[in-house]
């Protein structure tokens, strides 16, 4: 097999790779320009159908499929939101496309803007990216001066404004009504759908919603063609006509209990194992691994035994996660109780709930509780049972919240008590000698408070 | 916590939340981008700010400051610290000693978390992921992140005056 060669990450670690000058350096731009001369929007809508380019901030929706949905004929305006929110824990892709190739981000969103036929790109940043922020804007700056942004761009016609949008720190602004309720400045409470963005999104206009890295892929696509995007990744299961593949290189998050924390472009299909040890150096200080984050801690959890998992849109959810998410690859090693781990997700869904569907705001706040109790040495074998309640309960799967989150919140519960039942059980039993078999109700204790 | 009926945003804030407007099709839009400039200079949206931004907006004040309770990010009672330090506890940062490096901070500093040091110098947050998970532990200072922090190096490191965020 030859060494698989990064794209996505090419300009990371070349002097000025961020720059207008290096990206053309590359062939950027170049794209767009044949597109802008030669070819209709529905080319390009085409053209990425053909990809079987998947979105890659989360849902995995086939991102030529999302565009098709636009109205037909519409007046306009359209708008495009590209979603820099990146908040998923153990996540950071979006970050180093956008401070080491702002421009392939950009070319991405034009072509993006010119298929959907939106002429106003709003690019939601979340607050923590000063440096994106920065990089970025000299790069819009660079696109205007050149003439790849504005009015009638390169004499084709069609004209494109990009604006920053910078978000105020809440995870919820990444889920895509929330972050088009927030762009408007509303609370960014998430919108029960239908009707979806495209048709109704911002402002009250048609809409699409798309992830940084996404508009790379899209760039990369135009560049490199649709063969070449096909020719890379897992191919569809013939045996399963719902499943459309996971094509493409994807940028792999591996962070926690690792030797070499990074961000690692791979093929759509590596598995847990060979990123960890082929590019994270292996668990760190010699331990052995207890479970792995697959996608972002929404996700769920492998345990050590599932390392030879696929990391595609298929894999994690054949043992039992709930999808690739963001690829955020987070490695636990078998010195960290998994007590602690369920603790700091609870804790992490209690604070961004937004707290519009009872079931997500109780049941996150009231699964931190319970584990703020079971650590504190007052757990019972009956919080279990409870917390998985919660778990299964919770959730737009199970019918009960508007939004994503709460299944989010749900999955580590679910994985971690189904996957590592005896660690909670000898935990609580260790802990509350006295107490572990009481099933009637107990008091709470008084909580810091989750927020 | 009420308004004193003063006028606090200056014009140069206004302008820049003006030179804003042509971005978006309504004025409601400029919220949260206002919100920024006027914690950026402020370090703080105290509620006369809220009734100014709303008055520059034409928007009711009640819909500005509904907006700036969502995000429990711009404080209104008093200014936060000339630095502003995010400590991350998610999941990343967590297993390499963000919790611990939290309270260590809090603890040589002499403030809780959310606190703000009595000379108004610091100010340290417990954050969630700062998408900077490849070098955990870590703190945003203002614009600056702070990589694969000890406790011991991260109490230096929030001492030193930093540039304002933008
Ligand atoms: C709670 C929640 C948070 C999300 N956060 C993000 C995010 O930070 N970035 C992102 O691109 N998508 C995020 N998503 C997914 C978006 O809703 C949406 O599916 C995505 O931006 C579409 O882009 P794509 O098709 O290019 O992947 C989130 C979803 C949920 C439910
Ligand atoms: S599921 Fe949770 S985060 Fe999503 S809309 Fe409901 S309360 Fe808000
Ligand atoms: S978990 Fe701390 S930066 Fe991601």
């Amino acid at each position: 097999m030859t060494p698989f060669k990064p794209v996505l990450l090419e300009a990371v670690g070349v002097p000025d790779g961020h720059t207008l000058a290096s990206y053309r350096g590359r062939g950027g731009y170049a794209p767009l320009e044949a597109t802008l001369a030669q070819k209709q929007p529905n080319d390009v809508v085409e053209m990425v159908k053909a990809s079987g380019l998947r979105g890659r901030g989360g849902a995995g929706f086939s991102t030529g499929l999302k565009w098709t949905f636009l109205p037909k004929d519409h007046p306009g305006p359209i708008y495009l939101c590209v979603n820099a929110d990146e908040s998923e824990p153990g996540t950071f892709n979006n970050r180093i496309l956008m401070e080491d190739d702002p421009h392939q981000v950009l070319e991405g969103t034009i072509l993006s803007s010119f298929a959907t036929r939106a002429s106003t790109a709003y690019l939601y940043l979340r607050y923590e990216y000063p440096r994106s922020w920065h990089r970025l804007q000299a790069a819009i700056d660079e696109c205007y001066a050149a003439g790849l942004l504005g009015r009638n761009i390169l004499g084709s016609g069609f004209s494109l404004d990009i604006y920053l949008h910078r978000g105020a720190a809440a995870y919820i602004c990444g889920e895509e009504t929330g972050l088009i309720e927030s762009l408007e400045g509303k609370r960014a409470w998430p919108r029960i759908k239908p009707p979806f963005p495209a048709i109704e999104g911002v402002f009250k206009k048609p809409t699409v919603v798309n992830n940084i890295e996404t508009m790379a892929c899209v760039a990369q696509i135009a560049r490199r063609g649709v063969d070449w995007f096909k020719s890379i990744g897992v191919p569809a299961d013939p045996n399963n006509p719902r499943d459309p593949g996971s094509y493409g290189p994807k940028l792999y998050c591996l962070s926690g209990h690792v030797e070499k924390p990074g961000c690692y472009e791979a093929p759509l299909g590596i598995t847990l194992r060979q990123l960890v040890d082929q590019h994270g150096g292996g668990v760190w200080k010699g331990r052995r691994a207890k479970a792995a984050i697959p996608g972002g801690i929404s996700m769920g959890l492998f345990t050590e035994a599932e390392f030879d998992t696929p990391l595609d849109f298929a894999g994690p959810g054949k043992v039992g996660c709930l999808g690739l998410g963001t690829a955020a690859v987070v490695v636990i090693d078998d010195q960290t109780s998994i007590v602690d781990f369920l603790h700091n997700s609870c804790r992490f869904f209690a604070h961004e709930s937004c707290g519009q569907c009872t079931p997500c705001r109780e049941g996150t706040s009231w699964s931190l509780r319970i584990l703020e109790r079971i650590r504190a040495g007052r757990g019972r074998l009956k919080d279990l049972d409870i917390l998985l309640e919660l778990g299964t309960t919770m959730g737009m799967m199970p019918g009960s919240t508007i939004c994503g989150l709460a299944d989010g919140a749900a999955w580590p519960i679910k994985n971690a008590i189904n996957k590592f039942r005896g660690e909670f059980e000898d935990f609580i039993k260790r802990t509350n000698p006295a107490g572990w078999m009481v099933t009637d109700p107990v008091p709470a204790l008084t909580i810091v408070g989750a927020h | 916590m009420i308004a004193q009926g003063r006028r606090v945003i200056t014009e140069a804030m206004e302008a820049e939340i003006e030179a804003l407007a042509p971005r978006y099709p309504n004025r409601r839009a400029l919220v949260l981008p206002a919100l920024h400039i006027v914690n950026r200079e402020l370090l703080h949206v105290p509620l006369d700010a809220v009734v100014d931004i709303a008055a520059v907006l034409g928007l009711p004040p009640a819909e500005v400051q509904d907006t700036l309770s969502f995000y429990q990010f711009f404080p209104q009672e008093k200014p936060h610290g000339k630095v502003r330090a995010f400590v991350c506890r998610s999941i990343s940062c967590a297993l390499r000693g963000g919790d611990e490096l939290l309270e260590k901070l809090c603890h040589a500093h002499g403030i809780h978390p959310y606190g703000t040091t009595p000379d108004g110098e610091l100010t340290i947050e417990p954050a969630e992921c700062l998408g900077a998970c490849d070098f955990a532990p870590c703190i945003l200072a203002n614009d600056d992140l702070l990589m694969n922090m000890t406790p011991e190096v991260a109490v230096t490191e929030l001492k030193k005056p930093r540039r304002r965020a933008t």
